[in-house]
């Protein structure tokens, strides 16, 4: 057991330097590339304050804040993904499928209809206060799905399948009011409905920071709860844990990490879905390995996939949230087909 | 589900005719509201002594006839195509949106309309149903090829997936080329600007689709008993279902050609008609198509009326009625264990 251990660990930190490798590398492949091509070499004269003006322009004031944008969002759907998965015994749970995302993107788009105007969609006080309209969408829509699955509990198959029914009320509702806009307006949800890194600045890094610094420690404290609850409601009550209780503290932590990326990402599916399990197949079921794995590689996946969506059409961008679904979708199938 | 009157075919046959009845008013309401009301006095003028000088005749004639028309004939196609789906399936869940067939459609009908904008309407229809079919080949192969065959679980999910990802590759293209608005309100379902023309198209489609749901209506309900009895009675039940399939792909593909991706029709008319009807595909399969046209016809109303003077993507209306009765279904057969 005990070398079971050791070897378990050595595999964990293995696994943990690679995905640190690999995003640095990535980190300064996709600062580099782009309509103004930079070299590497250049790029790290510019970090240490030796580019000329335009790259530093290029550099800090576009690149890197998008950058570390999808390295924040990419962690916390994906740490939230792990939580949804491991709560509700539900393999195939994500913040998307459970009508989460829409919930948020929903109680933005309604914010930008009735305040842009008085506002201004990118002062600093709409940046702020619009992670707590998602977080407020996120929590109303989670607690729609959770109540309106109850039926003396929770069943995981019923759980999904109302998600998915919010989801779709919760599209239409979107679309209603989304219509209502001005063409340029519309132009800027859908892109942002669809997943997309929009306007990055520092200011969004800034409104996301803490809830990320806050939450995800916060799940990893509970990593062994997550343990027991994965063993089953009965296993897990004989083994002293107060289920529902636990369970519902986590469910607020996942919602309002999702809640927080979508406010800054908008509506990224399929994620929250795919991490986990890789995460799952490479160090097995403990969650105090499978957390920081996930948010590792959710950090890694949505940096690739923002480069891609800058870069393969280019100028023109894709959204990022399409690139996510058109590489991960193909995916979930494989799991679906798998899943008895 | 129970039928509420298993054993008489007049009551059902009186059913029918009221919910005929119900239709034929609901249409006359739809050709009378709108931006400008005109009275059933001049709508039954405009139909009958048509005088082309009057601005209220053309409008009737060129524009609220022919919408009211594409409203119910849409609305009856989805629902029957929803009918055969759950039919063969015996899948509560089956439906046009929740299969992603809908969604296939719309896809094809993006491409098209960006690729190839000079296409004719017939051409269009065609595109569509190509789609339709490419996204049922799709979910069919996630569940010929899944261990445990295609749950009412799975099949929703693997619709979802299947419809995430056509529909996220449509929205790259409409972004990419600037259309999103145009192609957002018909993604949303939308019957604004149907001509007589589209409703030819529907009517013709409608005939073989509808003939052949029709013509194996029996068959459907035998298959829905179970396989095993089916082949039992010697029943060719691959012939029914490609038979089926076809027919639904047809009904569908036609129908989201002319109004974009309308949700839910296909879901929740066939379960309504089942517990008046009873089991009957021979009842369900008609009496579907007076159901489902009446409810679009309605939800069509509804759209232009909710925020006058503009208009709401009437597929947004039959999503907000269907939800809820899709939350029913998921809590009762279609998610209990």
């Amino acid at each position: 057991m005990n070398t079971f251990d050791q070897q378990k660990r050595k595999r964990f930190s293995l696994i943990i330097g690679l995905l640190f490798v690999l995003i640095i590398v990535m980190f300064f492949v996709s600062l580099s590339i782009g309509v103004i091509p930079i070299s590497p070499g250049e790029v790290i004269q510019t970090l240490l304050g030796n580019g000329t003006d335009q790259q530093e322009l290029v550099l800090f004031d576009f690149r890197l804040p998008g950058i570390v944008l999808a390295l924040l969002i990419g962690t916390g759907l994906a740490v939230s993904g792990v939580i949804l998965q491991g709560v509700t015994q539900n393999e195939l749970a994500e913040p998307g499928i459970l009508g989460i995302n829409t919930g948020a993107g929903f109680a933005v788009v309604l914010f930008i209809f009735f305040f842009q105007n008085g506002l201004g969609l990118n002062s600093t006080l709409s940046i702020f206060a619009m992670p707590f309209f998602a977080l407020v969408g996120a929590m109303g829509a989670a607690l729609l799905v959770y109540l309106l699955a109850w039926k003396k509990g929770v069943n995981p198959i019923r759980l999904v399948l109302v998600g998915i029914g919010v989801n779709a009320g919760f599209s239409a509702l979107l679309m209603i009011f989304q219509l209502k806009m001005d063409p340029q307006d519309f132009r800027q949800v859908t892109v942002w409905l669809s997943g997309d890194i929009w306007n990055a600045n520092w200011s969004f890094v800034l409104a996301l920071l803490p809830w990320m610094l806050l939450l995800i420690p916060l799940a990893l404290q509970k990593a062994t709860v997550m343990n027991v609850l994965t063993l089953g409601d009965e296993v897990a009550s004989g083994l002293g844990s107060s289920v529902e209780k636990e369970r519902r503290y986590l469910l607020v932590i996942a919602v309002a990490l999702a809640g927080a990326a979508v406010a800054a990402g908008g509506a990224i599916a399929f994620l929250g879905l795919v991490v986990p399990h890789i995460a799952r197949k490479l160090i097995g079921p403990a969650h105090h390995y499978i957390i920081p794995i996930s948010a590792l590689l959710g950090a890694l996946l949505l940096m690739v996939a923002d480069m891609i969506g800058k870069n393969l059409l280019a100028p023109a961008q894709i959204p990022v949230g399409i690139v996510v679904s058109i590489l991960s979708a193909p995916y979930f199938i494989y799991l679906l087909m798998k899943a008895k | 589900m129970l039928s509420v009157i298993n054993h008489s075919p007049i009551l059902k046959s009186l059913i029918n005719l009221v919910a005929i009845a119900a239709l034929g008013l609901a249409i006359a309401l739809s050709v009378s509201f709108g931006a400008t009301d005109i009275s059933f006095a001049t709508v039954w003028q405009a139909v009958t002594q048509f005088n082309p000088e009057l601005t209220t005749h053309q409008i009737i004639q060129e524009l609220r006839l022919p919408r009211a028309f594409a409203a119910a004939l849409v609305g009856a196609f989805l629902a029957v195509a929803g009918a055969l789906m759950q039919g063969m399936t015996r899948n509560p869940l089956a439906s046009p949106s929740i299969m992603g067939v809908t969604d296939g459609a719309a896809f094809a009908m993006v491409v098209t309309l960006v690729f190839f904008p000079a296409l004719s309407n017939t051409g269009m229809t065609f595109a569509s149903l190509a789609g339709a079919g490419v996204a049922v080949v799709l979910v069919f192969m996630v569940g010929s090829f899944s261990t445990g065959g295609l749950t009412p679980v799975k099949l929703a999910l693997a619709g979802v997936a299947i419809g995430t990802l056509l529909r996220s590759v449509s929205s790259t293209i409409s972004l990419h080329f600037q259309v999103e608005k145009e192609m957002g309100f018909w993604l949303a379902g939308s019957l604004s600007g149907v001509t007589w023309a589209n409703v030819q198209m529907l009517t013709f489609a409608g005939v073989v689709g509808l003939l052949i749901a029709l013509a194996i209506s029996k068959s459907v309900t035998i298959l829905s008993l179970g396989e095993d009895i089916a082949t039992g009675l010697g029943q060719n039940n691959l012939a029914i279902k490609i038979l089926g399939i076809i027919a639904a792909l047809v009904l569908t593909g036609t129908a989201v050609s002319i109004a974009g991706t309308v949700g839910f029709v296909g879901l929740i008319v066939p379960h309504i008609t089942r517990f008046i009807m009873g089991t009957d595909y021979r009842w369900i399969i008609p009496s579907s198509a007076i159901f489902g046209a009446l409810l679009l016809v309605l939800a069509d109303v509804t759209a232009r009326l909710v925020n006058a003077p503009f208009e709401t993507p009437v597929g947004a209306i039959t999503s907000l009625i269907g939800v809820p009765f899709f939350l029913y279904l998921a809590r009762g057969s279609g998610g209990g264990k």
